[in-house]
């Protein structure tokens, strides 16, 4: 199992543990707030956008041009910005802290 | 061919320059057709306004038939904000347990009537009642109400005289003043009472601005879902192999109720105002002049979707804008997104194959576009599993 934290708007942090799927469908699934997910993970409606800490960015793939474009339009988008349904739960990123968004 | 097909008559354009020129009334309108200018337009909200004179924005204009401004949907932040603050929770409703239990009962009641007759036609008898016995769950009021919504037909605004019917714009409006009437006598746990108990900037919503957004959620979810849960049908009929698909693959609904969406695109676009003189893939836009999110184009731009004009029920990457984009997205759309994942997964493990008997296309006429948007009707045979 992977353990995975995140830090919401009003700095609650909800850990979670999973081994396999998308961030966004963890978040969802462990209600957290400001994670909807609403297209089901499509990358059609960016309400699952979530801040990588600088330390962790190098254990995601680069995010694709349709996920650039998609953040491009959204409020808050940082350097650090990603849509949590792109990106994959593996061993690699036990233990990381996402901050969510919105 | 297939029946379910659905051409993109944008394609053309789309490439050679980004716009199409929509002829409406005496109020032109400058079409956007690719997915970057579509999105980038609506995203634009200073510059390309919701909040214009109350119908302007539907493309047949509706001002010479509406006063009443619809809310969020006609409006501009800040106000906007704050309206849709009051409405976002309630119509997030559709993702709890209870309010999925509902409309699976009522959708497997409505194929379990389908699977036991000979045939059915399904536009009034099937995807009507269907829409409007799922909408008094989204409003929380007897089910029994749908009868009324039923006996108005498919078209609450039009008819097959002419695009925009005052008469039957009045029907809808006269319906909804009494309907707040009755609730201010006795409030309940219906969308009604909610928003007239609703405070907005230090007031509780008048009976006009209750009204608006009432009118928006009738008109805005109705013949949208009637062609959405049609399209399906006829989809089904020509691609059995999707039923099944889904069946052994539940996961597959969630991406196809996107994809199917993207495809059918029930909504072809939605106008904006112009408030500065501006430009959009080089052309000039005159100040209080309209322009449209051509959200059907988008939808098949060939630079953002890998083959644009199929149907691929497991599409992974499907950034479509069927559901607009921006600060006015569809507020119905986790309601439309929850009634076709129950009916797919309904339709998925009691139907085996739907035959299409007869049918007559929907043809939207834009002037010199013309977009199948769905059916007048179809006759068809569902087959038990």
């Amino acid at each position: 199992m992977v353990k995975i934290n995140f830090k919401t708007q009003d700095n609650q942090i909800i850990t979670t543990e999973e081994s396999k799927g998308s961030l966004m469908e963890l978040a969802r699934d462990n209600n957290v707030k400001g994670i909807d997910g609403d297209c089901g993970g499509v990358c059609s409606c960016a309400t699952c956008h979530v801040y990588i800490s600088p330390e962790d960015v190098d254990k995601f793939p680069v995010a694709s041009e349709i996920e650039k474009d998609m953040l491009e339009f959204e409020d808050n988008t940082t350097e650090f910005s990603r849509l949590a349904c792109q990106l994959e739960i593996s061993e690699s990123i036990d233990g990381i802290t996402l901050t969510v968004a919105n | 061919m297939d029946k379910s097909r659905i051409d993109d008559p944008f394609e053309q354009a789309r490439k050679d320059r980004g716009y199409e020129h929509i002829p409406d009334q005496d109020d032109p309108v400058v079409m956007m057709l690719r997915h970057k200018d579509v999105r980038k337009c609506a995203h634009q909200w200073k510059v390309f306004q919701s909040g214009a004179m109350p119908g302007r924005i539907v493309v047949p204009s509706e001002v010479k038939i509406r006063d009443t401004r619809q809310i969020p949907f006609e409006v501009d932040p800040p106000e906007h904000t704050e309206y849709r603050g009051l409405v976002e929770e309630w119509f997030r409703r559709p993702l709890q347990a209870d309010y999925e239990g509902q409309l699976k009962m009522i959708i497997d009641e409505m194929i379990d009537g389908v699977l036991s007759t000979k045939s059915v036609e399904i536009v009034e008898q099937f995807s009507l009642p269907l829409q409007s016995r799922a909408l008094t769950l989204l409003l929380n009021i007897p089910h029994e109400e749908s009868e009324v919504w039923i006996a108005w037909g498919t078209h609450v605004f039009r008819s097959d005289d002419s695009n925009l019917d005052a008469s039957k714009a009045t029907i809808l409006y006269d319906y909804i003043d009494a309907q707040i009437d009755k609730y201010i006598l006795s409030p309940g746990e219906d969308l009604y009472s909610i928003l007239l108990n609703s405070d907005f900037q230090g007031r509780k919503l008048t009976k006009e601005e209750v009204k608006g957004v009432m009118i928006l959620t009738f008109a805005g979810g109705r013949d949208t879902i009637i062609n959405y849960v049609t399209n399906t049908i006829t989809y089904l009929a020509d691609h059995p192999e999707a039923l099944s698909r889904m069946k052994d693959d539940p996961d597959v609904v969630n991406t196809a109720v996107e994809e199917l969406v993207r495809y059918f695109s029930p909504l072809t676009h939605m106008g904006r105002v112009a408030t500065e003189d501006t430009e959009v893939c080089e052309h000039a836009i005159a100040k209080d002049s309209r322009i449209s999110l051509g959200w059907a184009s988008a939808n098949r731009d060939a630079s953002v979707f890998e083959n644009p004009n199929e149907i691929m029920i497991d599409r992974k990457i499907n950034p479509h804008v069927a559901f607009g984009f921006g600060i006015h997205k569809c507020l119905g759309a986790t309601h439309a997104r929850q009634l076709m994942k129950v009916l797919l997964k309904s339709l998925s493990e009691k139907v085996v194959s739907i035959e299409v008997n007869s049918k007559k296309e929907n043809i939207e006429d834009w002037g010199a576009i013309q977009r199948k948007v769905g059916y007048d009707s179809i006759n068809a045979t569902f087959n038990k599993l």
